[in-house]
Formats: C-alpha cells, structure tokens, sequence
C-alpha cells in the first residue's frame, strides 16, 4: 500500500472548540489553518476569489471558509454551532465553532460538550477581557483540561514581544485560578498567517510550536486506568430464543469476558458470557467501543439500565442530585415544573426543586436568583420520579450529563452537568398518596403561613403579593382571605366572641387540608386571640405552621382605615371590634414580626422568602 | 489493523443507529446507493448484528439513476436479505418531468424533493436516516445529527434542537420526523479510507472505465440511455472517467480518471483538490441553493 496512504491510515481523532468573537478574527484563523496547510479545495479558492472580486478585497475573506448558513454570510456573523472538518497525515480534526458573544454562553457549552480541547482567540491590542475569562470559565465547567489561548491580530502592534508577553503572563495566572492544567499561548496573526501554520520571521524571538504542528502533537486522551466500567445499556437485541444481546457503548473503564456484573438500578448480579464487537467476538472492551454485551443468567434487562463492575466501587442509585444547569428555553427557568430528564439512555420525569444560586460567569460569582434566563448558568437541586444510576459529571462525564426537555414544546431547554449526588434509600409507597408524595411532585414543602394584626395592618396586601411572587416562582399556593371565607364557607358565622372561635378553628381545618395536598397555603385573618392561634398551630406538625405578626400600630391602621371600619367603630356602630371594642392579643413568639409603615412591601417580601428558605 | 479515526466515527455511527431504534417507532434508512449509502448501510447492519436490520431501505427513484446503480441496488438487497422499499412520483412521471425537459431544478423538485415527501407520508416513518456528511456543504455544517421536521418534513435552521454530548432528543408530536444522519462526522476521505478498510461493496461507476460521455457546462455527462439529447451531429465520445458522486446521470458531472481500485482512488484523492460537490449540477443552481432546497425537504 501506498505510503502516504498508510499515513492516514494511522492516524487519529481531535475534536477541538473555537471561541472568540468574530471581531477577533477567529474565522479568518481557521480560514488561514486550512488556506495554509493547504486543505481548501481548488472549486472553493475559486468561490473565494470570485468575493474578493466582488467586494473588491485585497486579499480573499478567509473567514467565508467557515461560514455556514446564507443569512449568516450576509450579516458576517457566525450564530450557531457549525462543524468543520480536515484532516492532516497525522491527525483528523473535528473544529466546532461557536459564536463569541455573551449572548451565546450556551452555543459555547453546546460546542464544548463534544471537544476535548478549546481553542480561544484574544484580540492583542485588547488583551484580556471579561470575555476571556468567560470563556476560560465555561471550558473549566465543562472539563476540558487543554487549552490553546490564540493572541492575535499582532501584525496590527508590530509583533510587539513585550505586549505578547503581559497578555501570556495575565492569561496563564487565569488558567491557574481555574484549575485549567494544559494552557499554551501562541503569538499569531490570522490576517498574515505568522505562527498558524508557519513560523514567522517577524516573531523571530518566539520559540514554541506553530499552532498547526501543536494541535498535531497535543496529547488529549486520558487512561481508562482506574476508571470505573459503566455500560448504559441502548437496545436489547433478540433475534432469536438463544439469544439475548444488550447493545451499547462502554461509556468509562473496560470489561472481559468472565467479569461480575451489577446491574443498575436493580442491584442483580450477573456475570459476562460473550462480548461482541463490530469485528464478531472479543475477549473484552473498553470506553468509547460499540458492543453488544450477553449475560451469563437469564434477565430481562432494559434501556437505561446500567451495567457495572461488582468489585469496582458502587456507583450511586438516586432520585434527586444538584447540577450545574445551562439554560437554552425561551422561557425562564422556574423551579417547581416538571421536565423530562435524559441521562445516558434513561428518560425520567424530574422536577427542579430549587435554584440554588445562579453563576456570575465574568466573576464566576454565585448569586442568588430567583430564576435562570437563557443563557444563564446556574446550581439547581433536581428530584426525579425515580431513581436512576448516575455520576458526578467531574468523574465520568457520560454518566454525570443530562439535558432536561420540554413535555410540552419537546425542546431541549437545559443541559446540566452533576455536582453532587445524595445517596438515598428510595422508599415505595404502596398504593397510598400521601402528603410528602403531592408535594414531591410540586417540588415544593407544604407550608401554612399565618399572618395574624389588626384590620388595617396590611396583612392580605402582603400575602397577595407573596402568593404573587411564589407563583412567580413556580410553587402551588392557596391564599384564604377572612373576607373571602366569611361570603362562602361561614357565611352563617357572626361576629360573637363564639362565632369568631368557630370562623377560625374552620379556617384552620381548612388549611390543614390543603397542606395535606402539599400546597402553601396563606392566611390573612386577624385572629386577636393566642388561644385560637395555638390550637391551630397544634392541628399541624412542626415546622409547618408559620406565624406572621404584622406588627403595624392601630394609630397607622386607623389612619389608613381602607374599609372605613375604625370610623364607624369610634361611632360605636361595631360593636366587638378589634382593637376598640375588643382586645388583639399579640404573639409572643411568632416565626415573622413585620410592620407595613416602616418596612417597604420588597423588604416584606424577602423576609418571608427566607423564613421559608425559599430565596 | 484497524485505524484510531475510523474506530470512534464507527463506534459513534453505531451509537446513532442504535440510539434512532430506541427512540423511533417507524425508522427507515434511506438508500441512494452511492458510497455513503453504502456505509451507512454497512455500519446499519453491523449496529444490529446478529439481529437483522430492525428498520426497511427506501429508495427514491427519479427514473433518471444510471443503469448501473439500479442494478447495484437490486443485487445488495437480494444479497443481504433486505426489505428494500422503491418509491417514485407517479404525478411527475405522467407529466414527464425530467432534467432535460424541464431542467434541474424543477425535476429535483417533483422527482426528488416530493417524491420523497410522498413516500415519507405514505409509510408514516418517523426517524429517516440518511447519509448526509456535515463536510459536504456549508449548510449542512450546522445540522443535527438528530434533526427535526415539522409536519411538512421542512427544517428551520435557526431553530434547531441543541444538541450536547450523546444525548439526542428524538421526542416528536404526530406527523413530525426526524432526519437521523449517522455519518455526520464523516469526511469524503475517511468514507473511502472505510470502504478500503471493510471491503464494502460499491457502485462500479466510482471507478475509472472507458465511458461513453459528452461535453456539457465544462463536465462530462455520459449518455447512460437514448433519452440524453444529442445536438445534430454529435456523437458521445468514449473517455476514461469515473463519478465521484452519484445521482441523475444527466445532472451527475463525470471526472477524468485512471483510478480502477479504491487504493488508487484514494491516492487520487489525496493529491486532488477539488471538493466532492462540485460535479453536481444540482448545488450550482443558485447561491445558498443546498440550504434553501434543505428548507423545502430535500435531504
């Protein structure tokens, strides 16, 4: 066989992500890589110069090269994930390019999900931006360990050494506060083509490797040493009675003939009859291979369940983990909704519970949010409907993965990456619904909250824009307003001392049942009296039961008089009015004081939310 | 001695495959024939070995396919025991539409672009695999490897599904599909370095032989039947050529060639520098034409 064709015969694979916005010439620079190791193909310099022509260039626009989509050659501007492939006699190479722009932080991720090395373009006369940094970020989030920073456009400072040297100096500091192990710079210029693909005299004092010969030669596989072995299984293939095949690919670590198995979730154990591979039978296989897997005793296994390795240590088995979230919905990220959660090759319903934080990618600052918009990234603890194998994206990456999908539009709104798992006896509830099962599947805490003060104090105004707010949020509430009820449920109730008892021991009944539906519930009643408040806080278990004191004084609330009460209270046309005619008794020590004239409604309001550990 | 590239786009085609036979009810592998048909047809049958293939072939026939292809199709699906499915606009073929009557563009449109839509609503298929490259074109360089379709098999480029690691969404509403392009990743080099490989089977026309040709746009067409018009006087010549795509002979550009092995194919290959489209007739149309006739269906 013909040498050169050996070459390539031998040759292997590098998946690498370019990022950079277009300003920083990173079409030109994968347009000048392919231009210069000749690999642009003689129709497509023909197209290229037939441009130049028309728009009347001094040189052909090498960015066109990488260009895909028509509207996108029109504005100039790269707007999603495009692939471009070539290949050299050493190495083939799959360039996922990706737009720059903050507005594209998911594009990014996107990109990078599928490359084992990031190729990041910094303007020389800007050196390092906040850009920069992000994306430095999001290549650390997603676990890819090597870098190629680009500083380019040097041409435009003369192949300045000294401002080459500053922006490796700032960069390499960066990548050392990432935790980035394999970072190389590289003095280029795209628009000349010095240090792409040849050395340059005007960089005489530059050492190093050309970018070309360094994307040849950089190491990116890791060991399956030590890795632990994990076969999510794909397709179960029966062609016939005597056979029963599990297809998949080893996702991490390897496996033989002969190995004792687990499988996941049930814990069964098997043992491994016969591997077959894309060339027939084979004594093992290892991560990355295509197989098809035969068990030594008879099981009805199915997809999404994993295989691992009895004696490697346990992989964990669980129905709720926190993960790095990335959004891509056009709606904002809402905790409490149900999406359906694909991991490896399991689909389970799953819920986030809570948006811990979200993450400042420029400053790489965790801030609390209440929501995740597209483009954010952000910590979310996550509940599934059912347990399933699984691990931190940090260890193995195909098991510690998943992207969240929209029952309704079935558009991939999130991908997310593992960060913690907790192990957890799973219980079955048999046959019965309970409160702790609705509320798991609102993703929320039943909770009632009383808010107790004097007509006037501003109680249901705050309670209806909590209630507002927790909507906002993605809870499921219940707002009982004293009026409201009066008109239905105790419309025959007056306002004796008796008849005021009983309005409140139903309106206690009543959210205790919508607490048994796992609801939050809200109650606005001004309830004067500790007894009556204390026999309803005992209806329910602790830490369920809220007291709020608006704690608002009856000068202020008489002022404010919204329904005219304390006016025709002085008149004395009301007799057994709270707070003329009839005492309030205030809490002694309830779980919120607020007051509505000294406090603003916002204050108000996160007040509440932390008290219910719900910001 | 198997290749480190070839092995991981292998093992990633199969993980495709088997991950489109999960997901989808109704899956059928669309066969054109040429080379990347027949590794996609070939990484299909190992994806499944020992089961047989879990999805049919659907060919759409123009009625304008070389001689030799139809041939070729017919002895693989004989060979391989397959269920071999052959589709054909009936409407189009009544009014005569063909290339040299009413050009390029509108056959490409009735005999392919259409014809396939029919023969997609009438099996109700809701994952098409097809054998597309992300290399080919630039519009097919942003494409899915899953990729959505509305109910009028139409693709929305700005609205993709985004698409991370291994994780493919195939969820669909009824009527909806998905076109499912396992050698997304493959280049016209690494297809031919596998057929070497493998020792898969392909159409004889790839091959250099003398042909019976004549000159039109600056290429050779060969007069593959009676129905390719002839100005007076002229005689088709006999050349050595081979194809490196193939499609509709009259709008399939031949290439001079000495080239009669895959090895010396390659060799060929690998000193040329002219990318695989352009004997296609069909991309030259007008700017952004793959994309726009993308949009419309095609595949």
């Amino acid at each position: 066989m013909p040498s050169l064709l050996e070459k390539h015969l031998q040759k292997d694979l590098l998946r690498f992500l370019t990022c950079g916005s277009v300003d920083d010439g990173k079409s030109t620079l994968i347009g000048r890589l392919l231009y210069d190791a000749g690999l642009v193909p003689d129709d497509q310099l023909a197209t290229l110069r037939a441009d130049q022509f028309k728009r009347g260039l001094s040189e052909p626009d090498l960015s066109l090269l990488l260009d895909g989509l028509q509207a996108e050659r029109e504005q100039g501007i790269t707007i999603d994930v495009a692939y471009r492939y070539f290949s050299t006699e050493q190495r083939k190479f799959i360039v996922a390019d990706t737009p720059g722009h903050e507005q594209y932080t998911a594009n990014m991720v996107t990109g990078a999900s599928h490359c084992q090395l990031a190729l990041l373009l910094v303007d020389a006369r800007k050196g390092v931006l906040s850009q920069t940094r992000r994306h430095l970020a999001v290549v650390r989030l997603l676990g890819l360990q090597h870098v190629a920073v680009v500083v380019n456009k040097l041409d435009l400072l003369n192949y300045n050494r000294e401002t080459y040297l500053q922006i490796e100096e700032q960069i390499q500091a960066l990548g050392q506060q990432l935790g980035l192990q394999d970072l190389h710079c590289f003095p280029i210029s795209a628009v000349t083509g010095a240090n792409v693909v040849h050395r340059s005299e005007q960089t005489d004092w530059y050492e190093g490797l050309t970018l070309l010969n360094w994307l040849e030669e950089v190491e990116v596989q890791t060991s399956i040493d030590g890795e632990p072995f994990r076969f999510p299984v794909q397709f179960v293939s029966r062609p016939h009675q005597d056979f029963r095949g599990y297809m998949g690919t080893v996702t991490a670590g390897q496996i033989s003939v002969g190995d004792e198995v687990l499988l996941l979730p049930s814990q069964a154990d098997n043992q491994v009859k016969q591997i077959v591979g894309v060339h027939g039978e084979q004594p093992s296989a290892q991560r990355g291979e295509a197989v098809t897997i035969v068990l030594e005793k008879e099981t009805d296994l199915s997809r999404g369940e994993v295989l691992v390795l009895k004696k490697e240590a346990p992989m964990i088995v669980t129905d709720q983990f926190e993960a790095n979230l990335v959004w891509f919905g056009d709606q904002p990220l809402r905790p409490g909704k149900r999406y359906e959660l694909r991991l490896g090759t399991v689909a389970v319903p799953a819920t986030i519970k809570r948006l811990l934080h979200r993450l400042e990618i420029q400053t790489m600052q965790e801030l609390p949010s209440p929501q995740l918009e597209r483009n954010d990234l952000g910590r979310c603890e996550l509940a599934l409907e059912k347990a399933i194998p699984c691990d931190r994206y940090e260890d193995l990456p195909a098991t510690g993965s998943f992207i969240l999908v929209d029952r309704v539009t079935d558009n991939t709104i999130a991908a997310g990456m593992i960060t913690a798992t907790a192990s957890r006896q799973v219980v079955w509830h048999q046959g019965r619904v309970d409160k702790a099962l609705r509320s798991q599947l609102k993703g929320q805490t039943p909770k009632v909250l009383w808010f107790t003060g004097l007509s006037g104090s501003g109680k249901s105004t705050l309670a209806n824009a909590l209630e507002q707010r927790l909507h906002e949020l993605g809870y499921h509430t219940y707002l009982l307003d004293g009026d409201n009820v009066r008109h239905g449920l105790n419309r025959d109730l007056g306002f004796q001392e008796e008849d005021r008892a009983e309005n409140i021991r139903r309106v206690g009944e009543v959210s205790k049942l919508m607490l048994d539906a796992g609801l939050i519930v809200l109650v606005s009643f001004i309830s004067p009296f500790k007894s009556e408040r204390q026999q309803v806080r005992e209806l329910m278990n602790p830490g369920e039961f809220f007291e709020v004191f608006v704690d608002t004084p009856i000068e202020v609330c008489e002022e404010r008089d919204p329904k005219g009460l304390y006016k025709l209270a002085r008149e004395g046309k009301l007799p057994n009015f709270t707070g003329i005619s009839s005492p309030y008794e205030p809490p002694d020590n309830p779980e919120l004081i607020l007051n509505t004239h000294q406090m603003s409604q916002e204050e108000n309001l996160k007040q509440l939310l932390s008290v219910l550990r719900l910001s | 001695m198997m290749s480190e590239h070839l092995k991981q786009l292998e093992a990633e085609s199969i993980y495709i495959f088997r991950e489109a036979a999960a997901q989808f009810e109704r899956p059928v592998l669309l066969y054109s024939i040429g080379k990347d048909s027949s590794v996609l047809l070939h990484l299909a049958l190992k994806a499944f070995a020992p089961g047989k293939l879990p999805f049919p072939l659907l060919h759409v026939d123009t009625t304008w396919k070389f001689k030799e292809m139809i041939q070729f199709r017919d002895q693989t699906a004989e060979r391989l025991g397959l269920e071999l499915l052959v589709h054909t606009n009936q409407e189009g073929l009544d009014q005569g539409i063909g290339p040299f009557s009413h050009g390029s563009r509108v056959h490409t449109d009735v005999m392919k672009t259409q014809a396939l839509r029919q023969a997609l609503d009438k099996g109700q298929y809701d994952g098409i695999f097809g054998g597309a490259r992300r290399d080919e074109e630039g519009s097919r360089a942003k494409e899915r490897v899953f990729s959505f379709r509305n109910t009028h098999h139409q693709w929305d480029p700005k609205g993709q599904r985004p698409e991370l690691w291994q994780l493919y969404n195939g969820r669909l509403q009824p009527g909806e599909s998905m076109r499912i392009f396992p050698l997304s990743n493959w280049t016209e080099l690494d297809v031919w370095l596998y057929i070497l490989q493998e020792q898969i089977p392909v159409v004889p026309l790839y091959f250099a032989k003398e042909r019976p040709v004549v000159e039109r746009q600056g290429t050779w067409l060969m007069v593959d039947d009676e129905r390719m018009p002839l100005e007076p006087g002229e005689r088709p010549q006999n050349r050595m050529i081979r194809f490196r795509t193939l499609g509709c002979y009259p709008l399939t550009g031949g290439i001079d060639s000495t080239a009669q092995s895959v090895e010396e194919l390659l060799e060929e290959m690998l000193q040329s520098r002219s990318s695989e489209r352009q004997g296609r007739l069909i991309d030259q149309d007008q700017a952004g034409s793959m994309e726009k006739k993308k949009r419309e269906g095609y595949f």
